[in-house]
């Protein structure tokens, strides 16, 4: 049920973008599976995720999310299926099987790009394909200054104004411009986070919760399309998940970013998230909006560990 | 431990202190009786014959003893009472030392340039050459191998075992190219630097995938290649007697000897060693700044804050779209160059080498002069080059010690004995070197003004948590 109504949002979408693409989300997940040795971590996975949407995946401790993200993300290569992500004039969808037969990378018609993410090195899955990522136990730069953290994110402009490091060192004008358009991005962002006042503090300082929203905002500075966030409300109270919740909203309504997140704490998730995917034992087994989702019985057991034949009966009835 | 002694406290202290001794007295005498207590000698007839040396364990037992009665009733109170003083002024001491570093950089620097001038004049012509050489020079040398290497370690964080290897390939490319095809030392400088780089990248490429520990042994192994090639490729480098006579740098085309058309004679002064040297001098202290000057350059543009933040996290840095290979890669290329730069110094200045003067000690010793400088602080790396190897030049110095121990006694022999000391030190009171404090690269809020603001972390923060190994 669930799924037919996301397969027609889905419809709907496309008519709208384009004519001769069939959907157009702005990442599309088939076939993933992933093994470590005889481990299957995850199983034929497929979904998508909506462009401008908040997207979550959720699943009890173990059901493979974290390494979905490893996978989209590059830091792990999938055993097998196809990640394919798009951004610009959605038509570029249907090059989808000719690059998938082709064996390259990318694929572009006119402004629009599609890559395949299984086939890219992690840090061209930031760099080329704008996927940006945040991590479950927080990986700042902790020895660095807030301000040097976001400058960092912005290292491939700054390091292509900065001619390689040459012109940069003849300290040209080119650089000087690339680099206060980098400080004005991170004054944005530190804005954004209220970290102004902090930003010449070490990054390993600040309070728990602001080294959650610094890490995001470190992912924005890399302008992605899509951000991947992995639990970014473990360990946030109350009311700094509430903020949480306000900030991506936030990023998700004024940057053209999409938001792809793992979160354990459900009522971040219903609160937040336009799409849900639940996840167990590496398969998908629900895939909608958060009602649909509550609704589940197959999610209700998978969270409180209800027995196969209870859920076959729940289902009957 | 707050040490507000009252008079019953402090006796107490005492007896404390007295029981700490008479146990540490009793382990030492545990100890040294087997190995000190009793030797055993040859005499006429080749017989074993045991002997005791009785007052020489009593002296050794009561050294000890001594030391650690001093240590309990004198050194740790005085640490302690240190450590709540600290924990209590912290941010007025940062101020002070923000200060004192302001002031100290243009004063050495100072110095460092009217060194051979006041050397010249408080001993002569003649005896000014030992003082240039000896301490200037080849301090200097060890100051810029310091600051090379720190690029490697304290930037990027990439324990590297086998400078020295770089260091070689500079002395040999310069010693190989100039005595075959007699180019100059100005036109080779660039090309040993620049071959260095090319070993650098191409040792790189496989082993910069091993991080921590792997990455150090690997290059460890790679540094003792490149001594058994030069050891053992004998038409080229001739091998463990090296390379003699190479030609000498030149006062841009003026050579330093005794002729009519050589440096002394052409400017009308009398002919004298110490010109060269002199010159020798400002040219290393000319290429320890490059060094450092592109250190500090480097460390505001985005590859410096890459190697930077590859030391802190590299997997988040490639979350960030950072290519970690190339970034590693021209760190490595980057001090293996300067490596090559003091290298066709060191072999112009020598005149020869061999592959005695690359052997891992000196690999060893760059990475101390590293480690106890601080990782990352340029000024701590000088610093300790300076008391590393202007202290083995010094112990060369102590005369006197031979009349205390004796004619046969050479302190240099000692000089491994303090360094370890050195670092035991090092490690229990600065574990992070002597200036642990990390300068940022850029502010926001208060350009240049907030230089130690925020300096409580060196002592905030658990050091050895934040050293990440594998």
């Amino acid at each position: 049920m669930s799924l037919a109504s996301h397969d027609a949002a889905m419809m709907g979408a496309s008519a709208n973008a384009s004519a001769s693409a069939s959907f157009a989300p702005i990442l599309h997940v088939e076939h993933l599976s992933m093994r470590f040795g005889g481990l299957v971590a995850i199983n034929d996975l497929s979904f998508a995720a909506q462009r401008g949407d908040i997207t979550a995946l959720i699943g009890p401790n173990g059901a493979g999310k974290t390494t979905v993200f490893n996978c989209i993300t590059g830091f792990y290569k999938p055993s097998g299926g196809r990640i394919a992500l798009q951004f610009g004039d959605p038509g570029v969808w249907d090059e989808l099987d000719a690059l998938t037969e082709r064996g390259t990378r990318s694929a572009s018609r006119g402004d629009g790009v599609l890559f395949l993410l299984e086939r890219m090195p992690d840090y061209l899955v930031t760099q080329r394909a704008r996927v940006a990522r945040t991590f479950q136990n927080i990986r700042l730069f902790q020895g660095m200054t807030v301000l040097e953290n976001l400058l960092v994110a912005q290292h491939n402009p700054l390091m292509w104004a900065s001619g390689y490091t040459v012109l940069g060192a003849l300290g040209l004008r080119v650089y000087a411009r690339a680099e206060r358009a980098a400080m004005d991005k991170a004054r944005y962002w530190l804005d954004r986070i209220a970290l102004t006042e902090r930003a010449d503090d070490l990054a390993g300082e600040l309070p728990y919760g602001a080294q959650r929203r610094l890490e995001i905002a470190r992912a924005m500075c890399t302008d992605p399309v899509l951000l991947c966030l992995d639990e970014p409300a473990a360990g946030l109270n109350p009311s700094e998940s509430a903020e949480l919740g306000r900030y991506l909203h936030a990023i998700r309504d004024e940057h053209a970013t999409s938001i792809l997140l793992i979160e354990h704490d459900m009522t971040v998730v219903m609160e937040i998230s336009d799409h849900i995917i639940v996840l167990d034992h590496g398969q998908k087994i629900a895939d909608g909006t958060s009602d649909d989702i509550r609704n589940d019985p197959k999610v209700v057991a998978a969270y409180l560990g209800v027995e196969e034949e209870e859920v076959a009966e729940g289902d009957v009835q | 431990m707050t040490h507000e002694a009252s008079a019953p406290a402090s006796r107490v202290d005492i007896v404390r202190a007295l029981r700490e001794t008479a146990i540490t007295a009793l382990v030492a005498f545990g100890l040294l009786l087997p190995l000190i207590g009793f030797n055993t000698v040859q005499n006429i007839h080749n017989e074993l014959v045991l002997e005791t040396r009785w007052p020489l364990l009593a002296a050794m037992v009561a050294i000890i003893a001594a030391g650690r009665f001093l240590h309990a009733i004198i050194l740790a109170p005085w640490l302690a009472r240190q450590a709540v003083r600290k924990r209590r002024g912290e941010g007025e001491r940062a101020g002070t030392r923000g200060r004192i570093m302001r002031f100290v950089v243009p004063f050495t620097l100072g110095f460092a340039v009217l060194y051979p001038v006041i050397a010249l004049s408080l001993a002569g012509t003649q005896g000014a050459v030992k003082w240039i050489d000896n301490f200037g020079v080849q301090i200097l040398i060890y100051v810029m191998l310091g600051w090379g290497l720190n690029i490697v370690v304290g930037l990027a964080g990439l324990l590297d075992l086998g400078y020295v290897a770089f260091y070689a390939v500079g002395a040999y490319s310069y010693a190989l190219l100039a005595s075959s095809f007699g180019l100059s030392f100005w036109i080779l400088l660039p090309i040993a630097g620049c071959l260095a780089a090319f070993w650098g990248i191409l040792l790189g490429f496989p082993v910069l995938r091993l991080r921590g520990d792997y990455l150090a042994i690997v290059t460890l192994a790679f540094g003792e290649i490149i001594r058994l090639v030069l050891i053992n490729w004998v038409p080229v480098t001739n091998g463990y007697a090296g390379i003699s006579s190479i030609p000498r740098p030149t006062f841009f085309g003026i050579p330093f000897n005794a002729s009519d058309e050589g440096f002394a004679a052409r400017f009308g002064l009398e002919f004298s060693p110490v010109y060269r040297t002199v010159f020798l001098y400002y040219l290393i202290l000319g290429l320890a700044l490059l060094t450092a000057a592109m250190t500090v350059r480097l460390r505001q543009l985005p590859i410096g804050r890459a190697w930077e933040a590859l030391r802190e996290d590299e997997i988040a840095c490639r979350s960030l779209g950072i290519n970690t290979t190339n970034t590693k890669l021209t760190a490595f290329a980057m001090g293996a160059m300067f490596a090559g730069f003091a290298g066709s110094f060191f072999a112009a200045r020598q005149g020869f080498i061999s592959p005695e003067s690359f052997t891992f000690m000196e690999s060893a010793v760059i990475v101390a002069i590293v480690v106890l400088g601080g990782m990352g602080s340029l000024i701590g790396v000088a610093i300790a080059a300076v008391i590393m190897i202007g202290g083995t030049e010094i112990m060369r110095e102590l005369d006197f010690l031979k009349l205390v121990f004796g004619s046969d006694f050479d302190p240099t022999q000692y000089r491994m004995l303090l360094f370890g000391f050195a670092m035991v030190l090092i490690m229990v009171w600065r574990p992070r070197g002597l200036i642990a404090t990390r300068e940022p690269s850029t502010f926001l809020n208060a350009p240049r003004l907030s230089l130690l603001r925020s300096r409580k972390t060196e002592d905030a923060q658990p050091s050895l948590a934040r050293e990440r190994h594998g």
